[in-house]
C-alpha cells in the first residue's frame, strides 16, 4: 500500500508540476491586468502542435537529444509570437477604448472566450480533429523527471525574474496600479507584452512535456489542461507565483490519489470540491494576500 | 383558372424532376441492365461530411462495390439496382430530414446506413414509420433493431462481443484471472465492459481488478500501476483506439507487455498501428473482419475491392458491403416488389454468404455471425481466429 501512494505521488508531482506550468501563464496575466486570458489553453495546445511538427521535423526518435531540444524552443517561440498577437488583437484594443466604461472588466473576459473558440476551431481547420501520436523521445519514465526538473527551475527563474529584475519591477508596479506606472514613464504595453510572451512560452514548454508523457496531440487538449490550471491558479490564490505552483502540484496530487480509490470517476468532482473548500476559508487562495479596495 | 393550372403543373414539373430524369439516364447507360426494367430504388444515408466522414466514405465505397457486382451479373430478379445517396454530415438533424427525402420524395424500397448508433436509430425509426425496410452496416447498440419489425443490421451487437470476448478469453485462452480497464463515461465501452463482466464469471472467470476512467482522462499510469500490481493474466480494455495509445506507451513503460490486452473493435483503426504498433505486439481484440481472414467470400471481396479503390478494406467498407449485398439478396428472393416484401425476405435470410461472415438474421432482427479475433503482430492486424457460438453465450 505504502508503494501504491508513494508510486502515485510520484505521478501526480510530475503531473501537477506540469498543470503548474501552465497555470502560471493564467496567474500572471491575471496579477498584471486583473483578466483571465482563457485563450491561454489554446496556446497551450498550439504549442504542443508546433513542438509535435517541430520534433517530427527534426528528426523525432532519431535524433531525441536535437529534436527535444530544439522542437520545444521552437514551440516555445512561437507560442510566445502567439501569445503576444491574442494581446494585440482581442485585449490591447479594449483596455485603450473601453477605458471608463461600465462593462470594462466583463469586456475583454467575452474576447477571451471567443479567442479560445477561435483558436480551436482554427486548429481543427488547419490540423483536422484526428489525434496524433508524439514520437516519444524519452521512457516515460525519464520524461516526469524532466518535466518536475523543469517545472521547478521554471518557477525559481520566474520568481527572479518578477523579484530582481527591472522588468520584473515594471511588471509589479502595473498589478498595482497600471496609470500610476504608465504615469510614472513605464512603458505598459510593453511590459504587459512580455508578460503574455512568458506566460506562453511555459504554457508551450508544458505542452511538450505533456505530450511526450501522455503520447498525443489532438485541437481539443487545451480544455481538460486548461481548466484544471486554471482551478491550480485560483486554489493558490490567483496572482501569486508559487501560489500557482502550489496549486498546480496539489491538484495533480489529488487527482491521481482519487485513481487509487474505486471512485476514479470523481477526480474533477474531487478537485472542484477542493476548490470551493479553499475559496470558502480563505477566498484569495492559499498564499493570495488580501488587497484593500479603495474607494 | 388558368394561373391555378399553371401554377399546378409548374408545382408538378419541379417535383418530378429530380425524381425522374436521372434514373432514366442511369438505367439507359448502363449497358448489363434490360433497357426496359426500371432500376430498384435503393436510399443510403451516410456522414459522408463531418465529424465521421472517413467511416461514411468507407461505408460507401463497401455499397458501391456491392451495386456494381449485382448489376453486372444483371441486377436483382432481372431489374438493375440503383442506390441515391445522401449525406447527413454527421448530423442527427440532417439525418430526419435526409430519411425523410428518400422515403417520401424517392420513394425508395428499401435504406442502407449508417455507420454510428446515434443516426442509425434516427433513421431506424423513420423507416419504421414508413414500412421501408432499413439495413444498418455498422449500428452496434442493441437498441437501434429494437424500434420496429422494419430495421436489420449486419453488424454484431455491443452485448455479443462482450460475451465473445469473455469466451475467448476465458474458454479459448485459458485465462482465469482477468483485469478490466474501460471509460466510465462512454456507452460502448461501459456497455462492453458489464456485457464482458457478466459473461467471464459465468464461465468461471475471476475479475481481480477492475479500474475505470472518465473519457477526457490522459494519464493512465496510476491506474496501470494498480493492474499490474493485482497480476492479472489478461486485461480486457474495450476503449476506442485514440485511448488505446497513451495506454499502450504508459503500459510498457509500467512493465505491462501489449499482449496482455484485449479489446473490441474500436481498435480498429490504422492509427493505433502506427502510434502504438510496436506496444500492442501481440494484444487481441474482437471484430468484424480482419485482412487476412480465410473465408472465400471475404478475399474475394478483398481482392475486388483491391481493384477498384486501391486499398486494403477497413471493417465499415466491408459492413457496408454486406448491407448492400444482403439486401440485393433478398430484394432478388422478395415474394413482390413492394418495401413489405422486401422486408419479409430480408427477415427470412439464412446462411447468406457476406465478406464478413455467414449471416443469419436473428428473430430480433440481428445479425447471427461469426466475430474475428485479430491480434496485432508486426505492427499489423492479422486473423486469429473465429468465434462463433453465439448461442453458448447465453444463460
Amino acid at each position: 500500500m505504502a508503494m501504491k501512494i508513494l508510486n502515485a505521488l510520484i505521478t501526480g508531482l510530475a503531473q501537477g508540476s506540469m498543470i503548474a506550468l501552465v497555470a502560471l501563464g493564467y496567474t500572471m496575466v491575471y496579477g498584471i491586468l486583473k483578466l483571465i486570458n482563457f485563450a491561454h489553453s489554446e496556446v497551450f495546445m498550439m504549442g504542443a502542435f508546433i513542438g509535435f511538427f517541430a520534433i517530427t521535423a527534426i528528426g523525432g526518435k532519431d535524433a531525441p537529444l536535437i529534436a527535444g531540444v530544439g522542437g520545444t524552443l521552437l514551440a516555445m517561440a512561437f507560442a510566445g509570437l502567439l501569445g503576444m498577437l491574442v494581446e494585440k488583437v482581442a485585449y490591447a484594443p479594449l483596455r485603450t477604448r473601453g477605458k471608463g466604461k461600465a462593462n470594462s472588466r466583463i469586456t475583454p473576459l467575452v474576447t477571451a472566450l471567443g479567442m479560445s473558440v477561435l483558436l480551436q476551431n482554427l486548429a481543427q481547420l488547419l490540423f483536422t480533429a484526428q489525434y496524433r501520436g508524439y514520437p516519444q523521445l524519452l521512457p516515460i519514465e525519464h520524461t516526469r523527471k524532466v518535466i518536475f526538473i523543469s517545472a521547478f527551475s521554471v518557477m525559481v527563474a520566474l520568481q527572479f525574474l518578477v523579484h530582481k529584475t527591472w522588468m520584473g519591477k515594471a511588471m509589479r508596479a502595473l498589478s498595482v496600479n497600471i496609470e500610476a506606472a504608465r504615469l510614472m514613464g513605464i512603458r505598459t504595453s510593453r511590459v504587459i507584452s512580455i508578460t503574455f510572451i512568458v506566460g506562453s512560452m511555459l504554457a508551450a514548454l508544458g505542452a511538450v512535456l505533456y505530450c511526450l508523457d501522455q503520447s498525443q496531440v489532438y485541437p481539443t487538449m487545451g480544455v481538460v489542461i486548461g481548466t484544471r490550471a486554471f482551478v491550480a491558479a485560483v486554489i493558490g490564490g490567483i496572482g501569486n507565483i508559487p501560489g500557482a505552483m502550489l496549486g498546480g502540484l496539489l491538484i495533480g496530487i489529488i487527482g491521481e490519489m482519487t485513481k487509487l480509490t474505486a471512485y476514479s470517476g470523481l477526480q474533477d468532482v474531487l478537485v472542484f470540491t477542493a476548490l470551493i473548500a479553499v475559496l470558502l476559508v480563505k477566498p484569495t487562495g492559499l498564499l493570495g494576500k488580501a488587497s484593500i479596495e479603495k474607494v | 383558372m388558368a394561373i391555378v393550372a399553371l401554377g399546378a403543373s409548374a408545382l408538378g414539373l419541379t417535383a418530378c424532376t429530380p425524381k425522374d430524369a436521372p434514373q432514366k439516364d442511369a438505367a439507359g447507360k448502363d449497358p448489363s441492365a434490360p433497357a426496359a426494367l426500371e432500376p430498384w430504388k435503393v436510399g443510403a444515408y451516410l456522414s459522408l461530411s463531418g465529424a465521421e466522414t472517413q467511416f461514411g466514405i468507407e461505408t460507401k465505397e463497401g455499397i458501391e462495390l456491392a451495386v456494381f457486382e449485382v448489376n453486372k451479373k444483371g441486377g436483382a430478379k432481372g431489374r438493375p439496382v440503383k442506390v441515391l445517396y445522401e449525406d447527413n454530415k454527421s448530423n442527427p438533424q440532417e439525418t430526419n430530414n435526409k430519411v425523410l427525402q428518400l422515403v417520401t420524395r424517392d420513394k425508395v424500397v428499401a435504406l442502407l446506413g449508417e455507420v454510428a448508433s446515434s443516426r442509425s436509430t434516427i433513421g431506424g425509426i423513420v423507416a419504421n414509420k414508413h414500412k421501408v425496410p432499413m439495413i444498418t452496416s455498422s449500428a452496434t447498440a442493441p437498441e437501434v433493431t429494437q424500434i420496429g419489425p422494419f430495421v436489420f443490421r449486419v453488424c454484431f451487437t455491443d452485448d455479443i462481443q462482450g460475451q465473445m470476448g469473455a469466451e475467448f478469453v476465458v474458454k479459448t485462452m485459458g485465462k482465469k484471472r482477468i483485469g478490466m480497464l474501460f471509460a466510465s463515461d462512454d456507452v460502448y465501452s461501459s456497455g462492453l465492459a458489464s456485457q464482458f463482466r457478466e459473461a467471464a464469471k459465468k464461465l468461471g472467470g475471476e475479475i481481480v481488478v477492475e479500474k475505470s476512467f472518465i473519457k477526457t482522462e490522459t494519464n493512465f499510469t496510476t491506474y496501470i500501476n494498480e493492474i499490474r500490481d493485482a497480476k492479472p493474466d489478461l486485461v480486457y480494455a474495450p476503449i476506442y483506439y485514440n485511448a488505446m495509445v497513451p495506454i499502450a506507451r504508459q503500459a510498457k513503460a509500467a512493465g505491462l507487455p501489449g499482449s496482455t490486452f484485449v479489446g473490441g473493435d474500436g481498435w480498429d483503426a490504422e492509427t493505433l498501428l502506427v502510434d502504438a504498433g510496436e506496444e500492442m505486439e501481440g494484444a487481441y481484440f474482437t471484430n468484424h473482419y480482419a485482412p487476412d481472414v480465410p473465408w472465400p467470400h471475404a478475399q474475394a471481396f478483398l481482392k475486388a475491392y483491391k481493384e477498384r479503390f486501391k486499398r486494403d478494406p477497413s471493417s465499415l467498407a466491408s459492413l457496408g458491403y454486406d448491407s448492400a449485398m444482403l439486401l440485393f439478396d433478398a430484394m432478388g428472393r422478395a415474394k413482390g416488389d413492394t418495401p413489405e416484401a422486401i422486408r419479409d425476405a430480408i427477415a427470412e435470410t439464412r446462411d447468406f454468404q457476406g465478406a464478413t461472415g455467414t449471416i443469419t438474421i436473428d428473430p430480433s432482427r440481428n445479425a447471427d455471425k461469426s466475430i474475428v479475433i485479430v491480434q496485432i503482430k508486426n505492427k499489423k492486424f492479422t486473423y486469429f481466429a473465429t468465434v462463433n457460438d453465439k448461442a453458448a453465450a447465453k444463460p
